[in-house]
This record gives C-alpha cells, structure tokens and sequence, in this order.
C-alpha cells in the first residue's frame, strides 16, 4: 500500500536522466507513467532508493515522421498514441493494440515506451513492436545506440536495457497498404491478454504476400510466429490457407500455466486468435 | 388510528432523488478514513505469511527503535484484554467453537491472521516499521480441501478441538413433520437426478476499504468504523472486553458499500480498540485492498450434494441437499449459521412434498467466510435452478414447463412449504409471463434450434431463474429456535421539532441503500410534511441507541414498519392537542394529508406544525396531555419476507474459445409495494450484477500452501460496466400481507437469482454438445473444457450420467 522511501528526481533532458542515473547507482529506476511500477512499489516488490521522473523531457514525447519510419517518443501516453493521425495513417497495428490497454485512466498516464521497457510478456505492445520489427533507441552514459525489436526483450521483465540507460524513442516502419489487427483475449475488460495476436498482412489481390505475426503471453517474452508467416508468403489469401499456416501458431512458443489459464489452454487459443487475426487483417 | 393511509401515493412510489447523491457522488463526505483526531496513531497490522504455523519467535523491539513508531505489541502482549472475537449463532448444541484472538497468540491459522501491530506518527512509517518485527514461525500441516478436512488423519486446523468438523444441522420434513420422506420419495421415484454442485470462494468488493478510529479520550471511548452493523458492534465490543456498554460509542459514518463483509466484528477492530485504551490516544487503521482481500471475510465455498426425485410427468417428489460448507479458519460473527440462511430454501417456489437438508460445518487453514449478499440463498437457489434443468433434460421437457408443474399457484397462499416457511404472497405466473414476453423467449428458442441444426461456432443457451428468498430479517422467536444470539426487531422514532420540522432516526444503518430517501417519502406521506423537511440520522449509538443494523434485505422490511409504527404514534399523540387548538371532540377529528380535521368539514385544520409548536410553548394543552409528540417504536415481524420474480438469460457461447458473452438479461422481480422506483432498480442492477459475477468472474483461490493467489483485482477478475449487459428490468406487485407497506426485501434479490439463469444459460448453449455442467466461474478455459471433455466422450462412444 506504501512504499519504502526514495528519492526523486525529475531531470529536463536525456542526458541529465542519464547521468542522474548513472549516479544514483543500480538501485535507481526509471519512472515513466508509474502505471506498472508504482503498483511493484506499492506491493513492495521494488524497493528503488532513487525514481528519475522523465516527465519533463520535451524530446521523448510525440510523434514523428522520419523518412519511411514513424518515431515514437518512449514517453508519449498510450492515449496520445490512440489520438495521433501519424500512428492512425501509418502505424494502425498500434493503435488497434493501445485501443485494448487497461482503461482510459491507465491510458492517460502509462505510456508507450514504459509499456516496452517494462518487458512484460503480456503487455500489448511488446509483440507489437515484434511484429513491426522497431527499432528500440537507447541513451546511455556512453551515448546513443539502437536496438531491433528481436534483441530488445530478453527475458519474463527483462530488456536489453542496462540499469543506467533510457529508451528516448522507438521507430517503427510506416505500413502502406497493409492490413493489421491486433486480437487480444482476456477474461475482463481491464485485465491483461490470456493470449494476443499481433497480425499484419500484405495482399496482392487474391494472393498474400507478406505477413507478419507476433504473439503476447506465449512465452517469458513476444514470439514472432515465423511459422505461421512462411506458411503464408504468397499462399491463396482464403480462409482455408489461413487456417492451415496456423497449425504453426503455436510453435516456438512456451505457454504458462498459472491461476488465469493453463498452457495448453493458451497454446489452443493462440491457433484460434492468429487465425481470427490474420482473417480481419486480410479482410476475409 | 388508520386514516394516513389515505395519503399514501403521493411520495411512496414516487422517483425521487436520492438525498444522498451529492455527497455520496462526489465523495464530499465523512468516511472514517477521513477523520484525523488531535494526537491520533496510525497502526499497521502484520500478517502471517503462513497458513498454519506456530510462533516460535516473536520480537516488537526493533519498531519501536524506528523513527516515528510510538508503540507495538504481539498477541501476547495484550492477551489478556484484547478479547475473543465472539461468533453469535451457534447453530447446534454441540457446535465447536475455537478461541478467536484478534491477534494471533502462539499459533497462526490463515494467511493474513494479525501477529502484531505498530502504532506510528503517520502511516508511511507504521507500515515500514513492520518490516523491522522479527518473528519465526515453525510450519504445521496445512488442511485447505474440506473432503480431506473430514478424513480420519486430518492435520487439525484446531489441535486442541480434535476435529475439523464444526456443526452438523439437519432438517428433515418427515422428523419435523411438514412434509414427506425423503428415502420413501427416493425409493416411490420414477426418476432420481443427483448433482454436485461446488460453490466457488468469493471476496466480498465494496468500494470503501473498512476503516476504524478509536478515541479512548473522552467518557466514552468512540468508535468510528466502516460497518454495518454499528449497534451490534458496540454490544460485541462491550461483551467480549468486559468495557462496560455505556461507556462505548459507535459511529458509522457514510459507509461505502458492505454486501455483508461489513457485517462482521472484525478483528481490526478489536486490535484498534486495545491499541487505544493501552496507549490512552486516538488511533486509526485502515486496511488496503490487498489486506481486505486476504483477510476480509470471504463469501459461499460449499461442496452441494443435490438429490430430487420426481415422477415421469414432471411432479417433483422431493429434494434433498447435502451440503459441506467451508468455515475457514476461526469464526466470525454468523460464519456457522450464513450456509444455514438457505438451509429452508431448497425448495424456493415449488411443492416439494420432501425435504431434506445436511450442512456440515468445516474448519480449513483459510480465511473464514460469513455473510455476503444473499448468504446462502444464492447457493440454495442456485442448487434449486440447476438441478430443475437437470431434471427437465432428463425427462426431455422444456425446462419453463417443469416449473409451471411444481409451483405454487397464486390462489394458493399462503403456503406452508415441507422446510416449514409460510409464504405469504406472490404470483409467480405474473412474473413468469411478463418476463417471458420482454425475452422473447419463443424467438430465442427458435433462433438456438437453427444455431444448433447448422453447427455454428457460436451456440446460443437460454437460462432459466424462477426464485424466491426470505429476507427481511427477522422474527426473533425463528432466531430463538435457530439458536441465533439476538432478535430480529427494528427500532424508529420520530422527533417532532418546534418548527415542524421532523427528525427520524432509524435502527437501521445504510452503507449505500438510500434509507435517508426512502425513509424521507415513508415520514412524508405518514405525517404529511414535505419530503425536504425530514433529517433521517442514523449510525450512531449516541443519536439512535437502539437498532439491529443493516443486512439480510431487513431495513425497509422490518425497520420501515417500525418506521410506520413510531409515525402512527406521532398522529395519534397529536390528535388531542389538535381536537384542543380546534376546540373539537377528537373522535370528531380525521388526519387527512397532513391536516387534522372534522370529519366532513372540509375547512381549515390544524397541521402537524401547529401541534408541534403547541407542544413547544405548551402554554395551552389539555389537561393531563404530555407535551411531547415524539414517537417511539420497535417492530418485531412476525414472518419473513418473500420477494420472488423471473429471470431470463440469453448466453452466446464461442464454441471455439469457450468465451460467454450475454447477451440479453430479463428480471422482473416482485418485491411487493414500492417506496422508490429507481432505488430498487439500483437494488436489482447492483444484485444482478453480483450474480452474475459469481456465474462468469469471480473465484478467490489457495495454493497448495495456503497462500491467497488472487489477493489483487488483478487475479481477482472482477467485472465492470463494460463486462456486463444491458440489463432490462420490470416488476409485478403482489404486496406482502404482514405489514401495512406491502413492502418485500430488494437487498439480495438480484444476487440470489442471478446465478443459475446464467450457468443455466451457458450449460444449456452446449447440452447438445454433451454437456451437463460447467463450474463456477464458467470462465471461457472451463467452458472449452467442458466441449473437449464431451466431445471426447462422444468419440469413446461414453455417455456421460
Ligand atoms: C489496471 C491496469 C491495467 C493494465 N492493463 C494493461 C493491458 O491490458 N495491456 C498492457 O499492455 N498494459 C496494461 N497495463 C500497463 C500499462 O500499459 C503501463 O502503462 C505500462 O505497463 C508501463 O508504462 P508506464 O509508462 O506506466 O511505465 P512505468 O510504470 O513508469 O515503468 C515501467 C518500467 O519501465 C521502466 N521504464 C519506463 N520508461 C522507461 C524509459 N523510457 N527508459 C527506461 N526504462 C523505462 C521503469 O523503470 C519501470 O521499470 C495496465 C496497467 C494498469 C495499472
């Protein structure tokens, strides 16, 4: 109900976050929207001596257009994300996934890049960024470096980020004339996904081209389900032949068990929600 | 006299606002927790990690070294005072009631028990203090199950009782002779339907966390608390202390939400009342959400074995329930006697000719259960419900007609039912019809025979709720014979001020009901004074020493008689000083809308008003008349009350996921006379909305270790608007025939019907399928369960009973 103590910083550029940081020592943390880690405090499963508040760092919010890629500013609130035209024309996966977090409370403060430095496997907008291949853009106290998606989520909680950087910005590729969708299953409205499916598929009138596919809660981190994608690059963009690539669904995958749902549960819903999402997202 | 009843309409039945609304709303208003006393500590509670161990070790010292800690102490440090937290219905002779201390003293028997406190200048710092307690426990067998409770070698959740088993009650029609035998009914059936049903662990979720504030400052030591059941609180408190009972003040100020895990006595309480009189200074606890949930009393857990028998027609000839009802581990305030609530319901609207009920008490290493909404009707109705499903698939008939066969009729109560109860009115075909037409029941039938004839992956069930419940609890001589501790009675006065003003005080301690409205238009109308000229005060010994609480749909039922009562008694006083200033014989006078006057003079009369400021100056009253017009009255009811109605629920089943979604639900409820419209639709959508949680949603759940794994609203998925329908609600109005109100309880109605018309729903989208059940919470995992499971009997060519 209460945390232990800390200190608080809030400072106003990247690099001041990243020496106030640095400082602090590895017990300092990172606060973005506090949607995730205040409750941790609170339940006193993170005891941090030091929060560095980023909220007043004018580089890390927005939206903008770089070339062929958006580039999302990590503190940019999921309901600036769900508002922004940029993500609405070029980057709708995302804003279908934001649409299903939380409440419009949670949305108003959490953010999109403490979504994904949070790193937890059910979170939304981890296999999102999987399936749209982001590029992750890290400050540190020996500069700037950038991280795909693939390298990015390490573990159940785990990024590669080190205690000592910040994640400035996320940049994605603006999708043109694909279809997306984004299929979550939860047992109510605000909790998290059971099972998610992350799906965006590029057509060629009755042939698919490309798709791309990644899955929420199936395993310690995203799975992109490359089975399921190779099964359906320039396959009959039919029912049946999107039925048939998820057989592959659930391979790579290494469901939970827990109080929510059974692993073997999870694995039948990830064949039946890839398939429901690769079916709106091809418009079948 | 009885000429108020004249005016009765012009507020009773009206939609009013709710007094209530703007403070309740916008949340400007005196929760405990709101109150900060001069000198005031704030106390944190640590809790057993264990679910049963003893303490080996226990050491408060290092708190107290932390900065801003002024106290702490352990169970052992205040054993001698802290009282046992009393359980007041034990329901047989030889019922086993352990010690309960609030504070654990050498061994813990949940997880969550309190082991110590620690009193700080602030909250942050009582909390972080706690962490610095050293304490070592030494694990003991933990016994969570209740079938393996029972067994011989059973570790013991209280050594020293030698036996898990709490109480055994039976009622039986054929030994009570109200009915027939049960084993004759089983042996004469043409048909036998056995079920086990599991009644899921609940959390009882009202808004406001509880809180207490004590004062030990003044003459009285004050009690400020988040309960419902403030009266019964300070009787406890005095008892179980030896603090004498005038010495102690309990206030319940707004309380936000109870649902019956504010009716309890909690060890909390008794905790901040030692802490109090130890320190000699106001202290203040207030639990998180986390706290309520681990150790908040917890609502249902029964293992029901149902057994009703019937002939080929459809005439049911009997029911029988065997019922294992899970204590947990201490008991509170009803734990034993909340299974027994439903214990006479078993039969709810239908002529069974035999009854038969066990219910087996047991003690487990889990946090006690006690009452929550409806308390042990939901489980009995739901038990009813199901089983009648069962029945009528069995005997291949529509499962709306086997009701229709078994009730009773309108022109036939009132009934005495074989467990004993005399219903007093209802008409269950009026309620039935009406609901069946805003269903659309033949269409929805229609539409689930072509769902089912082209296979589609989304199958459509219909569920069927025909209940009824006693509430308004209660006459005191059935408690008596129930070995219940205290009555049943309600208390009211009125106060008639110098200005004609009216001051109601009631018994009766609402935490959400609107009893400040509805007792405003009940006074309004009995005393023909205007709605906004009536104060209802209430919670607070001091201003209302005499109540019974708020609980079992028991307010409006018993305390607005009362009400009625104390109003007529006003009326009656008032009249001779009216007769005097109308100087007129008062068998001459009649009480019209608010005026007295002579009979068939329609000219100026002599209002309340001008009586009660008569009596204030009481320069000119007749000879011998007291001056006073206050009203006084206590209402003993002399039956329960019996509200009843239809509820319909369409389900849609993917049949892929298992996900349910619902997509229409119907009630129409008969709670007889209405005082206010809106506030019984609250009742119902509230109620509603409970029950079906409990059929989709909820489910508290132990590892195997005793540990509480859904102690969050993360784990404990607790649906909001957007989880649930549209709910359409209409009513029929058969009045009760006890009381002059007409009124029935609403409180549980909606929680208590609920339940089975959606599970009901779900089972009877996948009958066809092969399934025959699907336990609660029928979340979407069980449900695809369910269909895997049938379909993998259906392809080893088994037949499931
Ligand atoms: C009731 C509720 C329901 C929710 N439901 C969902 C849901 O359905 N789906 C879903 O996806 N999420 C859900 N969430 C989580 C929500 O999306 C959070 O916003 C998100 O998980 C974390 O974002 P935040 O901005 O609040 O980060 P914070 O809580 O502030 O931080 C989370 C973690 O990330 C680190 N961090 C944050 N930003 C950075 C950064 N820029 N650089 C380095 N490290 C950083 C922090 O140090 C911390 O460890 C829910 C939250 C709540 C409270």
């Amino acid at each position: 109900m209460i945390p232990v103590a800390f200190d608080y910083s809030r400072p106003a550029g990247v690099d001041e976050a990243v020496q106030t940081l640095t400082d602090a020592g590895e017990d300092a943390k990172v606060l973005a929207g506090g949607q995730s880690l205040i409750p941790m405090l609170r339940l006193r499963f993170a005891a941090p001596s030091m929060l560095v508040d980023l909220g007043s760092i004018g580089e890390m919010h927005g939206v903008r257009e770089d070339g062929d890629d958006l580039v999302i500013g990590a503190m940019t609130t999921h309901d600036e994300v769900l508002k922004n035209p940029l993500i609405r024309a070029h980057a709708p996966l995302i804003a279908q996934a934001t649409a299903t977090v939380a409440d419009r409370q949670v949305r108003h403060l959490g953010t999109f890049g403490g979504s994904l430095a949070h790193a937890d496997p059910a979170g939304d907008m981890p296999s999102v960024a999987t399936a749209l291949d982001a590029t992750f853009e890290i400050a540190g106290p020996s500069g700037r470096r950038s991280v795909a998606a693939s390298e990015f989520f390490v573990d159940y909680l785990t990024s590669a980020l080190e205690p000592d950087e910040v994640l400035v910005s996320v940049r994605v590729p603006k999708l043109a004339g694909w279809g997306t969708h984004y299929e979550k299953f939860n047992r109510v409205a605000q909790a998290w996904a059971l099972v998610g499916v992350a799906a965006a598929v590029r057509r060629n009138n009755g042939t698919i081209e490309e798709a791309r596919v990644a899955l929420t809660n199936m395993a310690s981190k995203p799975v992109r389900a490359h089975g399921v994608e190779e099964a359906l690059a320039g396959a009959p963009a039919t029912a049946e032949s999107l039925a048939a690539a998820c057989d592959h669904a659930a391979e790579g995958t290494e469901p939970t068990s827990d109080a929510s749902a059974s692993a073997d549960y999870r694995t039948h819903l990830a064949t039946v929600l890839t398939r429901r999402a690769l079916e709106s997202a091809a418009g079948i | 006299m009885t000429v108020t009843e004249e005016r009765t309409g012009a507020e009773v039945g009206r939609d009013r606002h709710r007094k209530e609304d703007a403070r309740l709303i916008t949340g400007r208003t005196m929760w405990t927790e709101n109150l900060s006393l001069p000198g005031m500590v704030h106390l944190a509670i640590l809790r057993s990690p264990m679910a049963h161990a003893r303490i080996t070790n226990l050491d408060v010292s290092p708190a107290l070294r932390l900065p801003g800690v002024v106290e702490a102490f352990s169970g052992r440090d205040v054993a001698d005072m802290q009282g046992s937290l009393p359980c007041v219905w034990p329901v047989t002779e030889d019922i086993v009631m352990p010690d309960y201390p609030p504070l654990a003293v050498d061994e813990v028997r949940h997880t969550g028990e309190p082991v110590a406190v620690v009193a700080a200048r602030d909250r942050a710092s009582a909390q972080d203090a706690l962490e610095a307690i050293e304490i070592d426990y030494e694990p003991l067998p933990v016994v969570l199950d209740m079938e393996a409770a029972l067994a011989d070698d059973a570790p013991l959740v209280h050594g020293e009782k030698g036996t898990n088993r709490c109480y055994t009650w039976v009622l039986d029609s054929a030994a009570a002779g109200t009915g027939d035998d049960v084993a004759q009914a089983e042996a004469d059936a043409e048909v036998v339907v056995r079920r086990r049903f599991i009644q899921q662990r609940l959390i009882p979720s009202f808004m406001e966390p509880r809180s207490v504030v004590v004062d030990p400052t003044g003459d009285q030591i004050t009690v400020w608390s988040a309960t419902q059941v403030p009266h019964i609180l300070r009787i406890l408190l005095s008892m179980s202390t030896g603090v004498a009972e005038h010495k102690i003040r309990v206030i319940a100020p707004d309380v936000g939400g109870g649902f019956g895990g504010k009716l309890q006595v909690t060890p909390e309480e008794f905790i901040a009342f030692a802490a109090a009189r130890r320190f000699g200074r106001p202290v203040k606890y207030t639990e998180s959400r986390s706290e309520t949930m681990l150790s908040g009393h917890h609502g249902r857990d029964q293992i029901q074995d149902i057994t009703v028998t019937a002939r080929r027609d459809g005439t049911v000839t009997g029911i029988s329930a065997k019922l294992l009802a899970n204590m947990g581990a201490y008991l509170g305030i009803i734990t034993p006697g909340t299974p027994l609530l439903g214990a006479f319901m078993y039969g709810g609207i239908y002529k069974f000719p035999a009854y038969r009920l066990e219910c087996t008490g047991v003690f487990t290493n889990t946090t006690k259960t006690d009452a929550y909404r409806g308390a042990g009707r939901p489980e009995a109705t739901f038990a009813l419900e199901r089983i009648m499903d069962e029945l009528a698939a069995e005997l291949d008939m529509e499962p709306m007609e086997l009701r229709r066969r078994n009730w009773i009729t309108h022109d036939e109560f009132p009934f005495t039912t074989s467990a004993g109860l005399t219903y007093d009115s209802g008409n269950y075909e009026a309620a039935t019809d009406k609901a069946m037409e805003m269903f659309g029941y033949d269409d929805l039938r229609r539409e689930q025979a072509e769902r089912r004839a082209s296979g589609d992956r989304i199958q459509l069930g219909i569920g069927i709720s025909t209940y009824t419940e006693m509430c308004g609890i209660a006459p005191s001589r059935v408690l008596g014979q129930l070995r219940y501790a205290a009555g049943g009675w309600e208390a009211a006065s009125v106060r008639m001020l110098p200005t004609g003003k009216v001051e109601v005080v009631t018994g009766t301690s609402p935490h959400g009901q609107s009893h400040e409205t509805a007792w405003s238009q009940i006074v309004a109308d009995q005393l023909g004074v205007d709605f906004a000229d009536i104060e209802v005060l209430h919670g607070d010994t001091r201003t209302s020493h005499k109540g019974l609480d708020t609980y079992g749909s028991r307010s409006l039922a018993v305390g607005g008689i009362a009400l009625v009562n104390a109003c007529q008694k006003v009326v009656d006083k008032a009249k001779p000083i009216a007769a005097h200033l109308l100087e007129c014989d008062p068998a001459d006078l009649e009480f019209v809308e608010g005026q007295y006057r002579v009979k068939g003079s329609p000219g100026a009369g002599k209002t309340l008003a001008d009586c009660a400021l008569a009596v204030f100056t009481s320069h000119d009253l007749p000879d011998g008349v007291e001056p006073s017009l206050d009203g006084d009255a206590t209402f003993d009811p002399e039956n329960f009350s019996y509200p009843h109605g239809t509820h319909l629920c369409a389900t849609e089943v993917d049949t892929e996921t298992g996900r349910v979604t619902i997509r229409s639900y119907v009630a129409v409820d008969d709670v007889g006379k209405v005082v206010n419209p809106t506030i019984v639709e609250g009742q119902v959508h509230g109620g509603v909305a409970q029950g079906i949680a409990q059929a989709l949603y909820e489910e508290a759940i132990y590892d195997d270790d005793g540990n509480l794994m859904t102690g969050t609203f993360v784990d404990y998925t607790l649906p909001s608007s957007a989880d649930l329908p549209d709910f359409t609600t209409d009513r029929t109005e058969t009045p009760a025939t006890g009381h002059p109100l007409g009124t029935k309880g609403v409180g549980e109605a909606g929680t208590i019907a609920s339940t089975p018309a959606v599970v009901n729903a779900v089972v009877d989208a996948l009958r066809h399928l092969g399934v025959n059940d699907v336990r609660m919470p029928c979340t979407p995992e069980r449900v695809w369960q369910a269909i895997r499971n049938a379909q993998g009997n259906a392809q080893e060519g088994g037949d499931r009973p």
